[in-house]
Parts: C-alpha cells; sequence; structure tokens
C-alpha cells in the first residue's frame, strides 16, 4: 500500500493535547456522549409532552404540537446548529453577553445540546403520538368510563401502554440522536468525530484514526441496541404483541 | 440590530448556483441509492448465506455511523486508496463534489436498502406461493408480483427519505462543498451578515421540504383510496 | 401410475414435527378430501405436493415427476399443478384479466391475445366474465376466489390442489364456490382439496383422508369413512362438526 498505516500513532504524544492519541480521543468520546445524554433528557421529556399534546380533542393545542414537529423536521439540523450558535443570541442580549464570555466548548455545547434537544424531540413528538393513536380508540372511552379524568386516562391507561409500544422506533431515535451529536463539529465542539479528524490532519494517520471513531461509533449504537432491547423485555406486558406481527 | 435584506438580494445568483448543486446531489443520490438499495436488499433476504451476510454488514455498518464520518473516511482516503490502486505519483484530486456523490450514493443505498426489504417483507406470503404456484420463477415473482406491490406501499416512506436525503446534503459543508449552504455560508462570512442569511437559509430550507411533505401526504391519501 | 403419490413423508419445522410418515396418493380424475382439526398439518402436507414447502423425508411425485428430486424443474412443475389459496391471493395491483394471463403469458409462453381469450372464456366459466376490467380489492371475497380458481384453470393443469378454498369467506358465498368445485369434479378433473365442507366431500368426493397431529389417521372411501369411521379420533371429529 502506498499509503502506511502506523498503529502505534495512538500511543503517540498528541501535539494539541497532553498525552497520547487515544486519550484525546477518549476525551472527544466523553464529549459525545455528555452532549448526547442532556439533548436526550430534554428531547424525551419534551418530546413526550408534545406528543401526549397532539393526541387531545383541543384543536390549538395539536395544531400548535404540529407546528413545533414541522418547524424542526423541515430544516437541516446543521442549519439549525448555526442558527443557535450564531443567530439566536443576537436576539438574546444576555445569552450572547454568556457566550463571549465564557470559554468556548461551553458556549458550543449549549448551543449543541438545545440544539439537538429540541431537534429530536419534534421526532419522538411524532412516534409518541403514533404510538398513542395506535391504541385501540376503546381504550380511552373505557379509561372515561370508570370515571378517570381526561389526565389520568393519559397517565393510567394509554401512556403506560403507548410507551412500551414505541420502544422499538424510540431506540432508533437514540442511535439518530447519537450520530448527529458529530454535527456539533461544525461549531467547533470538539466531540469524537472532530478529534478523530484532527488526529488525521496532524499525524496523516487517517485510516486508524477515522477506523477507531467507526469502530467506537459501532459499540455505541450496539450498547444503546442492548439496553433498549433489555428494557424492552423487562417492561413488556405478557401475552400483549406490539403493533403488527411479520 | 438591522436586518439588511440588501445583503440576501445581491447574493441571490450565488446562492442560486449552490441550489442547483443541492438539487442535483438530492435526485443523483436518490436514484443511485434506490438502485443500489434494492439490489442490496434483495442480497440481504436472498438465501445465499455469504451474499446475506455482506449486504446485512454493510447496511448495518452504514446505520451506525454518522454521515459525518462517512464523507470524512471518502474525501480524506479515497484519493490515497486510488493512488495505491492505479500506482500514481500523487493522489489524484476528487474535489468535494464528486466525493459527495459517490459518499451520498453508497450511504443512502443502506438507508433505501432498509425501507426495500421492510416492503418486500410485507408482502404476505401467500402472494408469494401464489407467484409461485403458477410456475414463475424467482426472477418472475419478484419482478411482476412481490417488487410492484412493494414499491407501491413503500412510495411514501421512500419519498420522506429522500425529503431527509435533501436536508443531508448540506453537510458537505464539512468537506467545503458548495451546496446551498454553503453557498450561504460563505456569503455570510464575507459580508459579516451571519444572522441575515442563516436565517434565510432556514427559510428556504423550510419552504421546500415543508411542500415537498405535504405533496407526500396528500399522495399517501390517494393510495389510501385505491386500496 | 396415481397423479398424486405420497410416500412416507416427515416434515419438521426445526425440532418440532408436524408430518409423520404420511402416505397415500390420488389417481386420475379422482376428488379426495383431506380434513382434521386445526394444526392436523393438512395444509403443510398439500402445500409438499407442489414443493411451496420443502419436506425432509420420504417422496412426492406428481404424474411420475419427483417433487423432492433436485433435478426437477419446479416453476415447469408447479405451471402444471393448479392450487386455490384460503385467502385467495390474488395479485392486487393487476386487474382481474391481466391475474388470469400473467402467467399464461410468462410462464407457457402464449401470446397476449391467446392469454386474453382464454382468461375471458374461464370468467365465463365461473360466472364473472363482467369483471374482467376491475381490480381484486373490487370484488366480494367468493367473487375473488372464483377468480383464482379461473386463475389456476387458465394454466390447463393436470390436477388441482385447493387449501381451504371456503374457510376465508362469509357463509352466503361459500355455495357459490363450491358449486363452480364440483362442477370442476364432475368434469373429471383430478382434485386434492383441504376442506371442512362435508356437505362438498359427501356430494363428490371419492375418498376422505383424515389427518391429526401430523399423521394420516384413517384413508378410506366416502361411504366407508361417513358411514363407519373406525379411528375415535375421527369419530370426534365429525362429531363435532356435523352438529352444526
Amino acid at each position: 500500500m502506498a499509503f502506511n498505516m502506523d498503529w502505534d500513532v495512538f500511543t503517540q504524544d498528541a501535539t494539541v493535547a497532553d498525552g497520547p492519541w487515544w486519550e484525546y480521543l477518549v476525551a472527544g468520546i466523553g464529549w459525545t456522549l455528555t452532549l448526547s445524554a442532556c439533548a436526550w433528557v430534554i428531547a424525551l421529556v419534551l418530546g413526550s409532552v408534545i406528543g401526549t399534546l397532539r393526541t387531545t380533542e383541543r384543536t390549538w393545542v395539536v395544531q400548535l404540537g404540529n407546528a413545533w414537529v414541522e418547524l424542526f423536521r423541515n430544516v437541516p439540523l446543521l442549519v439549525q446548529m448555526f442558527l443557535w450558535y450564531f443567530v439566536v443570541p443576537e436576539f438574546i442580549p444576555p445569552l450572547k453577553r454568556w457566550m463571549v464570555g465564557t470559554e468556548p466548548i461551553y458556549a458550543q455545547f449549549m448551543a449543541a445540546v438545545l440544539c439537538l434537544g429540541l431537534f429530536t424531540s419534534a421526532r419522538i413528538a411524532e412516534q409518541v403520538r403514533a404510538g398513542i393513536q395506535s391504541l385501540p380508540r376503546g381504550q380511552r372511552y373505557a379509561g372515561l368510563a370508570v370515571g378517570l379524568t381526561q389526565a389520568q386516562t393519559y397517565r393510567y391507561v394509554l401512556l403506560p401502554m403507548a410507551f412500551r409500544i414505541i420502544i422499538p422506533p424510540l431506540t432508533s431515535e437514540t442511535m439518530n440522536l447519537i450520530k448527529n451529536s458529530s454535527i456539533a463539529l461544525t461549531i467547533g465542539l470538539a466531540e469524537l468525530t472532530f478529534r478523530s479528524r484532527e488526529m488525521g490532519e496532524l499525524t496523516f494517520q487517517f485510516f486508524p484514526a477515522f477506523a477507531a471513531a467507526t469502530v467506537v461509533y459501532i459499540v455505541i449504537a450496539m450498547s444503546a441496541n442492548r439496553i433498549m432491547a433489555f428494557i424492552e423485555r423487562r417492561v413488556a406486558v405478557p401475552g400483549y404483541i406490539a403493533g403488527g406481527g411479520k | 440590530m438591522n436586518f439588511d435584506l440588501g445583503v440576501i438580494q445581491a447574493a441571490l445568483p450565488y446562492l442560486w448556483k449552490g441550489m442547483q448543486y443541492t438539487l442535483e446531489l438530492t435526485v443523483i443520490a436518490t436514484l443511485g441509492g434506490l438502485f443500489f438499495g434494492t439490489l442490496l436488499a434483495l442480497a440481504r433476504l436472498s438465501s445465499i448465506k455469504p451474499l446475506s451476510l455482506v449486504a446485512t454488514g454493510y447496511i448495518n455498518l452504514m446505520r451506525s455511523i454518522p454521515l459525518v464520518l462517512v464523507l470524512f473516511w471518502f474525501f480524506f482516503l479515497m484519493p490515497v486508496v486510488i493512488q495505491s490502486l492505479t500506482g500514481a505519483e500523487r493522489p489524484p484530486f476528487i474535489g468535494p463534489d464528486r466525493t459527495a456523490i459517490i459518499t451520498f450514493i453508497m450511504f443512502e443505498a443502506a438507508y433505501f436498502a432498509e425501507i426495500m426489504r421492510a416492503g418486500i417483507q410485507s408482502i404476505s406470503r401467500g402472494q408469494v406461493n401464489a407467484a409461485y404456484a403458477l410456475g414463475l420463477n424467482y426472477r418472475q415473482s419478484m419482478t411482476h408480483i412481490i417488487l410492484p406491490q412493494a414499491f407501491r406501499n413503500m412510495l411514501p416512506v421512500l419519498l420522506t427519505q429522500t425529503i431527509i436525503l435533501f436536508q443531508d446534503t448540506s453537510l458537505v459543508y464539512v468537506i467545503s462543498g458548495t451546496d446551498f449552504l454553503g453557498a450561504t455560508s460563505k456569503i455570510a462570512q464575507r459580508d459579516s451578515r451571519l444572522v441575515e442569511m442563516y436565517t434565510f437559509a432556514a427559510v428556504v430550507y423550510f419552504v421546500i421540504s415543508f411542500s415537498l411533505s405535504l405533496l407526500v401526504k396528500r399522495l399517501q391519501k390517494k393510495i389510501a383510496i385505491i386500496r | 401410475m396415481p397423479m398424486i403419490d405420497i410416500k412416507n413423508v416427515s416434515k419438521w419445522y426445526g425440532s418440532f414435527q408436524v408430518l409423520t410418515n404420511c402416505t397415500t396418493s390420488v389417481e386420475k380424475g379422482e376428488v379426495v378430501v383431506v380434513c382434521g382439526p386445526s394444526g392436523s398439518g393438512k395444509s403443510t402436507l398439500i402445500k409438499c405436493v407442489n414443493a411451496l414447502e420443502p419436506f425432509q423425508q420420504g417422496e412426492i411425485s406428481v404424474n411420475g415427476t419427483g417433487v423432492g428430486d433436485p433435478k426437477t424443474d419446479l416453476p415447469k412443475l408447479r405451471a402444471h399443478v393448479g392450487m386455490v389459496f384460503q385467502h385467495f391471493e390474488l395479485f392486487p395491483h393487476l386487474s382481474i384479466t391481466e391475474n388470469l394471463t400473467l402467467a399464461q403469458i410468462k410462464v407457457l409462453g402464449r401470446g397476449r391475445d391467446e392469454a386474453n381469450e382464454r382468461g375471458v372464456k374461464l370468467l365465463d366459466r365461473v360466472g364473472l366474465k363482467s369483471q374482467a376490467a376491475k381490480f381484486p380489492g373490487q370484488l366480494s371475497g367468493g367473487q375473488q376466489q372464483r377468480v383464482a380458481i379461473a386463475r389456476a384453470l387458465a394454466m390447463d393443469p393436470i390436477c388441482m390442489l385447493f387449501d381451504e378454498p371456503t374457510s376465508a369467506l362469509d357463509p352466503e358465498m361459500i355455495n357459490e364456490v363450491l358449486d363452480v368445485m364440483v362442477q370442476l369434479a364432475k368434469e373429471g378433473m383430478t382434485m386434492m382439496v383441504v376442506t371442512h365442507e362435508m356437505g362438498f366431500a359427501r356430494k363428490v368426493a371419492n375418498r376422505v383422508i383424515f389427518m391429526d397431529r401430523g399423521e394420516i389417521v384413517e384413508d378410506a372411501a366416502k361411504d366407508d369413512f361417513f358411514g363407519k369411521p373406525r379411528s375415535e379420533r375421527a369419530v370426534q371429529f365429525l362429531s363435532k362438526i356435523l352438529h352444526h
């Protein structure tokens, strides 16, 4: 091969940080996972609320929820990232002051978390809505018929089943979130993909660098899958086949 | 703070060129992705074990790693690989445009393959049996019975994936491609007009994506009636 | 030589045995009804006859051609064995006419005009000539099943297999399909029919096979079967379904 692959590069000193390259990449993994986790919490909470609201009878609430979903779905994630980092602070002076004053990485992290969190919340809202609406209509009536209020019907009858049903699409949404975290590199956040490119550019060992990043993402994806499958088994309702069987 | 629309107006011709590239890339990647995706799906479903394993491995790989990383793989390593294959003196210049086309086709093929696989598997076993019972062979059953029905069922999902692809083309930014977003970004930085330009970009993407998704919804209603 | 010859056929799904040592045959022009409780393997057995389901042990031959033989050209074999399914399985994206002509053109190599002509004739035979341009979704279950029979007949089969042809039909449509099948039997078609419709069996069957849990428990001439069934299980089964 014309290019030489030096796998020892991982133990060599990173020129941009103290310690070897592998440590530098691992720190990047840390940022990727932290970013994903924080965004996921925002997305899940916000998405569940909005998704549930979209199944109520109040038209304006439903329409508001729909507008939320459509807004975040129809603009590319990268553009949203730029908006949060470059445009939004211009309209909120205190935010801009904080971002300019603090360490760049915190400003980048903040923008990235908000961006990813809200973007994913729209997608989760869609899953939650679909999950609730896939339940038989009779479930809602049955809840109301025994005297539960609408809120109670959601809390005790509809949502428990809906969330079990949407565990598979939620899993793939989680994996999407982790992959999308890489887009934060465009505003300078030094997550895993950013660092692997940097390592490649500085050592010319692109193959090892990207291979390492690839392996890490694959491992993260497989782990996320396993965890969700475990959760699905733990909360499964005996005798109930969710959705349509093949 | 003043919102200067004049900047946008002046830049329109340049931005239009960027949009042309975006649209071209979307169309080429969709067609290429559909073609290879169908082949991949058939390979994945085939009873030839090695073929099925390779296809599954490829699909899972492409779906596990970020598109940004795939773009980097192709952008930084394709010239070097080609150099060693052809024995040239220096790595050939591939450039962001051609890299993007190859990357997007290969990436989207995996996603289209999964959609096609779900579509093919959603056709009941009874249809397959009926086709075979009449004496049709595998190729004939696929061509005349299974794939036409699968495509019809999956059309809305395929179109939605195309809309996603349209948005994903913005990622050529990371390899300095000049699509619509890239063009917008260049103007924004040149004229220091980030707010106007990025807002404009967001609005344009929104209008196009939203309109397309409304069309898909209408198509879905039409298909539901035909059933 | 029997038209359909089944010898010592056993089949497993993984470690679960679904057919155990089944042996029977259908002579040319015979009408054989296969009945039994759910899970008895009757649908599986009939699907083995035209190799839609593989079997691990035993032999099946249709008109002398071995079905399990790796050298057999299966599509060619299936072209001459007509099959009618429980859920009709018409091709929803094709018109009725196209459903009838597709295999004629692609498998038998007939010209489009010839295929159309035969299709129309068969539609007429099952009483549905007016529906030629419609699509399966626009027809009732009984109509769809009659088209399915016509589709199988369009291939000029040497024998016909029926897998519970009326089980998915509303009661008022069962007779229109059975009438077509009775007519076929009277015209001398070799038929193997999995069904619960004992009235049909009494009318046109030559023999009745009773299956239970993957085995052929009884295989007798029609009158013997209904008059003096020999096995306990057959007696129980008949008593359950005949008092309706």
